[in-house]
């Protein structure tokens, strides 16, 4: 039984656009570099964890810094502070000024961007700044009912955040985003260990998390998991659910990057030089795209250097559309830079988990994958495991549970392979607890090379 | 960031290196580091101040932490510095029982006036958690030790050692890939030291100075014409040891198919032969999938140990307390009291330990103030223990804690960690040689590559960096492709012999995540090379 608090300075983490506004011009006021950037940084949130069906740990942090970049040249030094007054603020762009006569040059610098314009983002929710160690309390509370009646045991971990960015340069670049986020995930298990079921949620409205339903979900793969019979490993037709194919995916979309592609050691990389921009190299079902005003998935309306985000087409119907372009390698390929965007979806169908089911002759529903791990980058190969819930379907229906499955498998076939996309919805990482928005998929071939005794 | 997320440096090639951005770092001078800080006696005074308060506000036992965190990164790719980080984080953190609950409060404040505040909190916060769910620690006896010290026996301090000269170091090594024929090359040097202040109710008032240092690099070579590219990483490891790390001797190096490296590391040779195995790679044969014997270097071996013998020996993952994210244990408190639960044959002991020297995992006292030990885990085959700390110790009916208690800043709370987990040496002393003399049909697997485990740690797979084919007792030339998976009993129950103690070094993990929030712990685990009968290895490769 573990809880914790952070207990800092009496600080406005979640600062306004006038405040940060005000603040930062200041800080730039004192810089006699040749750019400078400030960025002012502010998160409040709590954590509660479980298991065993009690809370272990507990957490509140509060935190804001205000960290100064000073370029002169080629050569940039950073310095943080969390003190805002103005000898405070004097002191810390000066500190930076020093680190940065320091510095060793860095040949890919790029001189900082001027003033851009923005639309506001969707991304904050009231409701979920607003949470409290009870509030998390409650939601936690709420879980464990479904543990206790179920007669499983519950481990789980809640965890709420707002955030508030503003960064502003020399150039007069200003940029400002305010954000909140809370994800939820929770594993039900029998007391003899021979059952498990999990599920994960992340939104960035409370209001959307019901910890009753998705523990209750848990509860049900749990029980349906008892029993698990081992079938030969091989290809098989699978269904990911969301939750699964996430992760699969969250692999592939760090490598949609032009400077690898073209270096030639990604496998977005074309043989004979270049990569494959222009290629078909996914079935026609699949469309990969960002957008920071899609209601169920909105994200920050600026790049991190500064660019305005809008829509933009990654894979569209398998051709590969575009490719991320730091400025640096925007400018030695003379195109123009394209950021790193700030969310994910995949485009997906009408059909429901059940439809999808239904129309599956043999298959295997995989509810959950475990410890991915990249095995070869050329071909993307991936390896991990199935986990908490995997199931064989017959003639469209789940005739029973199996034993969990290693799988070598790539991304990138795994989507050439494509039957059927469902419904998309709104999933986490297991890993890295980001959000995306993916529908479940029908795929053929996936390819399983061992069996586990895992539950 | 939203959370504390892990910078991943997949992009810079460094694909299984995890840095974790640490909360309220701040980034320093290089010089700064070198400063001493707050002396123990005014630490002293602050730390006395937190326990009296914790106490006169009704807990059964109090510790705090006093911690100044101080990192290096150095960041080279081909001709080019990418960065240089120097950050810093100092706080204080202090844990309370209260009602038989813990509390825990942190801040990055260090003062008489804030750390009473913080004790007070964290007595607040247990005594609103033994409302909610009595659950009653029970904390196993330990003496108080009084005032005492102990530092990582460094030679040469990295924080004191030039940036110009480290830098120097890498563009050099960098140079050499170049010139060797590669086409990309990434290289770093990570330094860490971690000045811990800790003072309990039991009268431990422990100040101790800890350094780790991690010289690595991946090199790139590309074919253009098929559009193919291979890797190959440094063989190199993170140590518990100061810059004299990257002053290597002949009787440092181990001879044989590739240099490899024992308590110190030659980074302008290793890069030398890292060019040349990326360039064999490229055009070696494919391996044809089935059953091998499996000759592994210790240089590979560490990790196989790690994910398969040291985390499900991990009491908390035993007990579920890791369920929903890292997952539970093939092991249980049943197959340890059996007392012949055969986890793998007669020639495997493993030990754990948290003393021996150069290691990730040596310290003198742990983060709840225990002096360190080692013990056995697996002894001739047959599990004997598992890793536990204080409030654990009665649930294996110890006497007392095993000293493995660890926190990756004063901001984090403090629990099991995994401490050194070895294979020991052979006792019969066998070479390498002579290992591969009997081996008919096998693999010879060296340095650490892709890795996946279940959540119970039964089915592994693991890759490498260089693979080398061996018939008939000799190696007859290189391999790609390879990954073996196994189960975790029946790989340990099929070594059937282990090198002699001249082979024995260290292999690590910089950053070893656990728990949620994640938090980051170093480790070390020794091995002599070893070999594993009849593994299943399967071809990885594929086309798109």
């Amino acid at each position: 039984m573990f809880s914790m608090c952070l207990c800092g300075e009496k600080i406005m983490a979640l600062f306004t656009k006038d405040e940060a506004q005000a603040l930062l011009k200041k800080a730039l006021s004192f810089s006699k570099a040749d750019e400078c950037e400030v960025s002012l940084n502010g998160s409040e949130g709590g954590n509660i964890r479980y298991a065993k069906n009690a809370i272990s740990t507990a957490g509140d942090i509060t935190t804001l810094s205000l960290a100064v970049s000073s370029t002169f040249g080629k050569k940039t030094g950073t310095a943080t502070i969390n003190e805002f007054d103005d000898a405070s603020l004097q002191k810390v762009v000066q500190r930076s000024e020093e680190l940065a006569q320091l510095a060793p040059e860095n040949p890919e610098h790029m001189p900082l961007l001027g003033p851009q314009e923005f639309k506001e983002s969707i991304t904050y929710a009231p409701s979920t700044a607003a949470m409290t160690p009870d509030s998390r309390a409650d939601a936690v509370a709420k879980s464990l009912k479904v543990s206790e009646d179920a007669k499983l045991e519950a481990a789980g971990y809640i965890e709420n955040s707002a955030n508030a960015v503003a960064i502003m340069n020399s150039k007069g670049l200003f940029c400002y985003n305010r954000d909140t986020d809370v994800i939820f995930s929770v594993t039900m298990r029998n007391a003899e260990g021979t059952a498990s079921g999990y599920a994960a949620r992340g939104f960035n409205d409370v209001n959307k998390l019901d910890t009753l339903t998705a523990t209750k979900i848990a509860a049900t793969k749990a029980n349906g998991s008892l029993g698990a019979r081992a079938i030969e490993p091989g290809k098989y037709t699978v269904i990911l659910e969301p939750v699964a194919a996430t992760y699969m995916l969250e692999n592939m979309f760090r490598g949609f990057d032009a400077r690898s592609a073209d270096e030639g050691r990604s496998f977005m990389s074309k043989p004979g030089g270049g990569n494959r921009l222009g290629d078909q190299l996914m079935d026609e079902k699949v469309t990969i795209y960002s957008d920071p005003f899609n209601p169920d998935l909105p994200s920050a309306t600026w790049s991190r250097e500064g660019f305005p985000q809008g829509r933009i087409n990654w894979v569209e119907k398998g051709v590969v559309k575009n490719l991320a372009y730091s400025r640096y390698w925007a400018q030695q390929k003379n195109v123009q830079p394209v950021p790193f965007p700030n969310n994910y979806i995949m485009e997906g169908g009408t059909a429901s988990l059940e439809d999808m089911i239904k129309s599956t002759e043999r298959g295997i529903l995989v509810s959950r994958l475990w410890y991915i791990r990249l095995v070869d980058a050329q071909t993307l190969l991936l390896t991990g495991l199935t986990r908490d819930g995997t199931f064989f379907i017959d003639n469209g229906e789940i005739k029973f549970p199996v034993k969990n499955f290693r799988f070598n498998e790539s991304p990138v076939i795994m989507l050439n392979n494509v039957e059927e996309l469902g419904k998309v919805e709104r999933s986490i990482s297991v890993e890295s607890y980001r959000s995306y928005l993916v529908p479940p998929m029908k795929i053929r071939d996936f390819t399983f090379t061992s069996l586990s005794d895992a539950v | 960031m939203r959370r504390k997320e892990f910078l991943q440096l997949s992009a810079m090639g460094f694909g299984a290196l995890m840095m974790p951005e640490f909360l309220f770092s701040r980034n320093i001078d290089p010089l700064a580091a070198i400063n001493d800080g707050m002396d123990a006696a005014t630490k002293k005074q602050i730390a006395d101040v937190a326990l009296n308060t914790a106490k006169t506000k009704g807990a059964s036992y109090a510790d705090v932490r006093i911690g100044r965190y101080l990192n290096q990164f150095i960041t080279t790719r081909e001709k080019k510095v990418q960065n240089v980080a120097n950050t810093e984080s100092f706080g204080v953190g202090v844990r309370v029982i209260v009602n038989g609950c813990w509390g825990f409060a942190a801040s990055p404040k260090v003062t008489k006036d804030e750390v009473g505040k913080i004790a007070e909190r964290a007595v607040a916060v247990a005594k609103a958690n033994a409302r909610i769910k009595p659950n009653v620690v029970q904390l196993v006896p330990q003496k108080g030790y009084g005032e005492v010290s102990w530092k990582t026996p460094i030679e040469k301090n990295p924080f004191e050692v030039p940036v110009k000269e480290k830098v120097d170091l890498l563009l050099n090594v960098n140079g050499i890939a170049l010139a060797g024929g590669v086409n990309f090359v990434n290289s770093a040097i990570l330094a860490v030291n971690e000045q811990k202040y800790f003072a309990s109710t039991d009268g431990s008032y422990i100040d101790q100075d800890i350094h780790r240092v991690y010289p690595f690099f991946n090199v790139t070579k590309t074919d253009k014409t098929t559009g193919k590219f291979e890797t190959r990483r440094s063989l190199s490891s993170p140590v518990g040891m100061g810059f004299e790390y990257l002053t290597c001797g002949p009787e440092n190096k181990v001879q044989g198919i590739v240099t490899r490296y024992k308590d110190r590391y030659d980074m302008l040779e290793d890069m030398k032969n890292a060019a040349n195995d990326v360039t064999q790679k490229l055009s070696a044969k494919t391996v044809e999938p089935g059953k091998y014997d499996l000759v592994l270097d210790p240089s590979h071996l560490w990790l196989t140990i790690h994910e398969s013998v040291a985390h499900p020996t991990e009491l908390d993952r035993v007990l579920g307390y890791e369920a929903n994210f890292a997952g539970t244990s093939f092991l249980s408190l049943e197959k340890l009291h059996s007392k012949n639960f055969q986890f793998g044959s007669k020639q495997v002991n493993i030990v754990a330990d948290k003393l021996q020297k150069g290691s990730l995992g040596a310290v003198g006292y742990d983060d709840e103030g225990v002096a360190t030990k080692q013990w056995d885990l697996i002894k001739e085959g047959v599990l004997v223990n598992f890793q536990a700390i204080r409030d654990q110790a009665h649930i294996l009916g110890l006497k007392e804690s095993q000293g493995c208690c660890y926190a990756q800043s004063w901001s984090d709370v403090q629990f099991q960690r995994m401490p050194n987990v070895s294979l020991q040496p052979g006792k019969d002393n066998k070479s390498v040689d002579d290992i591969i003399k009997d081996v008919q049909k096998g693999i010879y697997i060296i340095g650490d590559g892709s890795f996946s485990i279940d959540q119970q740690r039964y089915n592994f797979q693991f890759g490498g960096q260089t693979f080398y084919e061996i018939k008939d007792g000799k190696i007859v030339g290189m391999l790609k492709d390879v990954a073996y998976q196994a189960n975790t009993q029946e790989f340990w129950n099929s070594c059937v012999a282990v090198a002699g103690k001249d082979d024995y070094r260290l292999g690590g993990a910089f950053n070893d995540g656990k728990g949620q929030p994640a938090q980051s712990n170093a480790v070390s685990h020794g091995a002599s090379t070893a070999r594993f009968n009849g593994v299943n290895v399967i071809n990885t490769a594929r086309k798109i």
